[in-house]
C-alpha cells in the first residue's frame, strides 16, 4: 500500500506546486454567482453580452468591433480577441441593439443573413450574461435572408467549441440540483453509449491479438468524414444511410488493414511493442491525410442539425440524441447476443481467452480475427457518425480525441473483455458529464483519464478484467 | 523554385534550436526505451512541466530564472513519480496507455481556467527568458554561404548542442556502470533481473525520473529559446515526434538520439520547404496541395516514416537488431 499511498501524496504536491491547485481553490472561493462556464474574460459586471466568433473555417475572427446600444446611445462596445472572444459588460438589464463593425471583419468574411450585422432587441434579464451568435460565412458564400424575429441565442458554452450542450442551463448560477444531475447522467449516458461501441472492437482486438491498436481512433473519423461526405452536396444521401454506409467502409477498411497490414506482420512473428508502434505510425499518416483530404474546419451534418428539445420529465434532450443513445445501447446488446449466442462470438471469446486452446479445438484463428476487425472497425465508423451527430461537428481528430477516453473505458473495464469495454466507457461518460457539477466543462475529458490512471493504482486488471498477474 | 534556398532551409532545420531541443528530450526517451524498456508516451508531459517551470517562476511568481529552472526540473521528478509508481509493476502497455494519458491530463489542467491565473490558460506565458538572451555572447549573426543564424538562434543553438553532448555522455557513462548493466538486463528480462536479487521496480524507477529530467530541460529550452509557452505546443504528436526521431536513429545507442534528430529535421524541413517553394513557383497546382496543407504532410511523413522503420528496420540507422529485443512477451 505505501507506494500508493506515496503516489496520491506525490499527485497531490504537484497539483498545488503547478499551481493548478493553488488557483483552483482561489477560483472556487471567490467564484461569482453567475457565469459557471467561465469565460477566459472575466465578467466586469452584473450583466453582460458576450460571444465568440468564428470564421466560415471554425478558426476564431479577432479585432472585430461590437457596440452595443440602448435607446439610440452607445452603451458600451469590445473588440474580439484572439480567441474570438468579446463581451460588452452593461450598465444595466433591459433591451439592447447589438452592432458589429463590417469594415472590421477580415477579408472574404460576411454575415450569414443579409443585414446579419446588427441584432436588435436582444434581451438581457439582470443578473444574466447572455451569449449571442453572429453567425459568419465566407464571402463566396451567398447571404441569407434574414430570420424574422429574435436573434439567435444560446446559452451554453456551445460555441466556444465545448461538447457540453445541456440546453437547461440558461442562467448561471445553479447548484447541484437534482435536474442538473439527471441531465448531466443522461448527457454521461449518451457519450459513455458511444465510446462503448467504439471501445468494444478495440477491447476485442486486443483480447484475441494482444495488439493495442492505436489506429482504432481514425476508424472513428474516417466513419464520421464518409457519412459527412455522402450525406451533403452532391449527393444528399439521408444521413441514416450515410451511417450504414459509414458502417461498411469502416469495416472494410479495417478488415483490409487486417489482411495487408497486421496478418502478415503476425505471421513474420513481430513483437508486440513493434506492432504497437505500428499502430501509432499508422495513426498519425492517416489522422494527417484526413487532415489533408478534409482539411482543419469543424463541420456540421446537414440534416438534423437543428432541432428542438423535448420536454421529457426533468430532462431536456433533443429527439436527435434520444435515438443515437437508444441506437447505442441497442448496437451493444446486440453485439453480447452475437457474442453469446453466435457460433463467431463463441469462437471469439475462445481466441481472446486462449489463443492456442481455441487453435488446437479446430477454431480457425485468423478469420475469427479477421471478422473482429470488420466487426469492430465498423462499430467505430458508425461510432464517429453518431459522435458527430451529438456533439454537432465533424473534424479531423474528433477521433484522437475519443481514443484517449476508449482507452480509459477499455482499461477501466478490463482490456480485453467486450462486456468490460461496454462498462467501463459507460463509466468514463459519466464521469466527464457529472464533473461539470462541480468543476469547468474543459477538463471534463481530464477527469476520465485521471479516472483511468486511479484505476490502475488500485485495480489494474480493471473491473471486469481477470485477476491475472498485470505486471 | 530555387533548390539552393530549400536545401539552407533544411540544413538549417538539421543544426538548428528545434533540432538540439528534440534531440535532447530524445536522449532521456532513449534512456527510458532503448536502456530500460519502458514504453513512455508521454515525454511531451515532461517536457510541459519542465517549460512551464520556468515560466510560471519568472511571470508569475518573479521569482530568476535560473530557480526557474530548478523548479521545473524539479517537477519533472515529482511528474515521474506521480506516473511511474503506479504503472511501473505493471505491463509495458499499460504504462505506454498511462503515461499518453498522464500528459494529456496534465495539458488539460494548464489550460483550463482554472489554472489561468498562473498559466496564463489558453493564451500561455510569454516574455520570461530575458535573463538568458542577456548573457549571449554572440553579438554579430553568423553566415556560413547560405546558411544565416542570427546571435539568439546562435546562442541557443549552442546551449542546446552542448546539452545535448553533456547529457549524451552522462547516458554513456551510465549506461556503461554496473548501474546500466542491471538497467540493460531489466530491459532484456525483467524475471531474470528480479531473480538475481534486483530490485527491477527501483531501477525502472531511476531510469524514469532521469529522463524525465532530461525531458523537463528540453522542455524548459524550448520555453527559453521561443521566449513563449503555451499549452496546446506540449501535444502528444510531439512525443511521437521524439519516437520517429529516436527510432530512426536506433533506439539503445548513445548517438542515436542525435544523429535521429538532425536527420528527421533535414527531412521534414526539407519537405516542407519544398512543398512551400513548389507550389509558390507552381510547380505544384496549389489545387492539389494548399499552404496549410503542407503543415499536415509533415506529420503524414513522420506517421509513415514510424511505420515503415518498426516494419522494415525496427533496429533503426545505428541500432544492432540484435541488441534491442522489442518484445515483451
Amino acid at each position: 500500500m505505501r507506494p500508493r499511498l506515496m503516489a496520491i501524496l506525490a499527485a497531490l504536491v504537484l497539483l498545488f506546486l503547478t499551481g493548478a491547485g493553488t488557483a483552483s481553490a482561489a477560483v472556487v472561493g471567490a467564484a461569482p454567482a453567475t457565469g459557471h462556464h467561465p469565460a477566459a474574460l472575466t465578467a466586469a459586471g452584473d450583466q453582460s453580452l458576450k460571444g465568440t466568433l468564428r470564421g466560415p473555417d471554425g478558426k476564431p475572427v479577432s479585432g472585430v468591433k461590437i457596440t452595443a446600444e440602448q435607446k439610440g446611445q452607445t452603451v458600451g462596445s469590445a473588440t474580439s480577441n484572439a480567441e474570438g472572444q468579446w463581451q460588452i459588460p452593461l450598465p444595466g438589464p433591459g433591451e439592447f441593439n447589438l452592432k458589429l463593425d463590417v469594415s472590421t471583419l477580415p477579408k472574404g468574411v460576411q454575415t450569414r443573413d443579409k443585414g446579419g450585422e446588427v441584432l436588435e432587441a436582444v434581451v438581457v434579464a439582470p443578473q444574466q450574461q447572455r451569449t449571442v451568435i453572429f453567425p459568419l460565412i465566407s464571402t463566396s458564400q451567398p447571404q441569407q435572408a434574414k430570420p424574422g424575429a429574435a436573434p439567435q441565442s444560446t446559452s451554453g458554452p456551445g460555441q466556444t467549441g465545448d461538447q457540453n450542450q445541456s440546453g437547461a442551463t440558461a442562467e448561471g448560477g445553479e447548484g447541484v440540483s437534482l435536474s442538473r444531475v439527471l441531465q448531466l447522467v443522461v448527457e454521461g449516458l449518451k457519450l459513455g453509449a458511444i465510446i462503448a461501441i467504439t471501445a468494444v472492437g478495440l477491447s476485442l482486438i486486443f483480447g484475441t491479438t494482444r495488439l493495442i491498436n492505436f489506429a482504432h481512433g481514425e476508424l472513428v473519423t474516417i466513419g464520421a468524414v464518409v457519412a459527412f461526405w455522402i450525406s451533403t452536396d452532391p449527393g444528399n444521401v439521408p444521413l441514416v444511410l450515410a451511417g450504414v454506409a459509414a458502417l461498411v467502409v469502416g469495416g472494410l477498411l479495417a478488415g483490409g488493414l487486417d489482411l495487408g497490414l497486421w496478418r502478415p506482420m503476425r505471421r513474420r512473428g513481430t513483437g508486440l511493442i513493434q506492432m504497437f508502434i505500428i499502430s501509432i505510425g499508422l495513426s498519425l499518416f492517416l489522422r494527417y491525410l484526413i487532415l489533408v483530404l478534409f482539411s482543419g474546419r469543424r463541420e456540421k451534418y446537414a440534416q438534423y442539425a437543428l432541432q428542438p428539445a423535448m420536454q421529457l420529465g426533468p430532462i431536456t434532450i433533443t429527439p436527435r440524441d434520444l435515438i443515437v443513445t437508444l441506437a447505442s445501447f441497442a448496437i451493444l446488446v446486440l453485439v453480447a447476443v452475437l457474442l453469446q449466442r453466435t457460433r463467431m462470438g463463441k469462437a471469439a471469446r475462445a481466441v481472446a481467452d486462449n489463443k492456442d486452446l481455441a487453435e488446437a479445438s479446430g477454431i480457425d484463428v485468423d478469420r475469427v480475427i479477421l471478422s473482429i476487425w470488420i466487426i469492430g472497425g465498423g462499430l467505430a465508423a458508425l461510432g464517429g457518425v453518431f459522435y458527430g451527430v451529438t456533439q454537432g461537428a465533424v473534424y479531423w481528430d474528433m477521433g484522437f480525441n475519443l481514443l484517449l477516453l476508449m482507452f480509459a473505458g477499455v482499461i477501466l473495464g478490463g482490456l480485453g473483455s467486450a462486456y468490460g469495454a461496454m462498462v467501463g466507457s459507460i463509466i468514463v461518460g459519466l464521469v466527464s458529464q457529472l464533473s461539470n457539477l462541480w468543476f469547468p466543462p474543459s477538463l471534463q475529458n481530464a477527469w476520465a483519464l485521471l479516472v483511468l490512471i486511479i484505476v490502475l493504482l488500485v485495480r489494474p486488471q480493471g473491473i471486469l478484467g481477470r485477476a491475472e498477474r498485470a505486471g | 523554385m530555387n533548390f539552393m534556398d530549400v536545401l539552407s532551409n533544411a540544413l538549417r532545420g538539421a543544426f538548428g534550436a528545434e533540432a538540439a531541443i528534440y534531440a535532447l528530450a530524445a536522449v532521456g526517451l532513449n534512456l527510458h526505451f532503448g536502456f530500460t524498456g519502458l514504453l513512455n508516451f508521454g515525454h511531451v508531459g515532461f517536457m510541459l512541466v519542465g517549460a512551464y517551470g520556468v515560466a510560471v517562476s519568472v511571470s508569475t511568481w518573479g521569482l530568476s530564472l535560473w530557480v526557474g529552472l530548478l523548479i521545473g526540473i524539479g517537477c519533472s521528478i515529482v511528474l515521474a513519480l506521480i506516473l511511474g509508481i503506479p504503472t511501473l509493476r505493471l505491463r509495458g502497455d499499460y504504462l505506454a496507455i498511462a503515461t499518453i494519458a498522464g500528459a494529456e491530463v496534465l495539458r488539460y489542467f494548464y489550460r483550463s481556467d482554472w489554472a489561468a491565473p498562473i498559466t496564463g490558460g489558453v493564451y500561455g506565458l510569454r516574455q520570461f527568458a530575458n535573463e538568458f538572451f542577456a548573457l549571449n555572447p554572440y553579438s554579430s549573426n553568423l553566415e556560413l554561404g547560405p546558411l544565416l543564424f542570427s546571435a539568439r538562434n546562435l546562442w541557443v543553438m549552442t546551449v542546446g548542442w552542448s546539452l545535448v553532448v553533456l547529457t549524451s555522455l552522462l547516458v554513456y557513462l551510465l549506461v556503461h556502470s554496473p548501474w546500466g548493466r542491471v538497467l540493460r538486463a531489466v530491459r532484456e528480462d525483467e524475471l531474470a533481473a528480479r531473480s538475481l536479487g534486483k530490485n527491477v521496480y527501483a531501477y525502472k524507477m531511476q531510469s524514469l525520473v532521469l529522463g524525465g529530467v532530461i525531458g523537463g530541460l528540453a522542455g524548459a529550452l524550448i520555453a527559453i529559446a521561443t521566449q513563449s509557452v503555451n499549452p496546446d505546443n506540449f501535444n502528444p504528436a510531439v512525443t511521437f515526434y521524439l519516437w520517429a526521431i529516436m527510432i530512426l536513429g536506433g533506439a539503445s545507442r548513445i548517438l542515436g538520439p542525435i544523429l535521429g534528430s538532425i536527420i528527421f529535421w533535414f527531412l521534414a524541413t526539407f519537405l516542407d520547404s519544398f512543398l512551400r517553394n513548389a507550389t509558390a513557383s507552381g510547380l505544384i497546382s496549389p489545387d492539389v496541395i494548399s499552404g496549410p496543407d503542407v503543415g499536415a504532410l509533415r506529420f503524414v511523413f513522420v506517421g509513415l516514416c514510424l511505420l515503415l522503420l518498426m516494419i522494415y528496420r525496427p533496429a533503426g540507422i545505428l541500432g544492432d537488431p540484435k541488441e534491442l529485443r522489442l518484445d515483451v512477451r
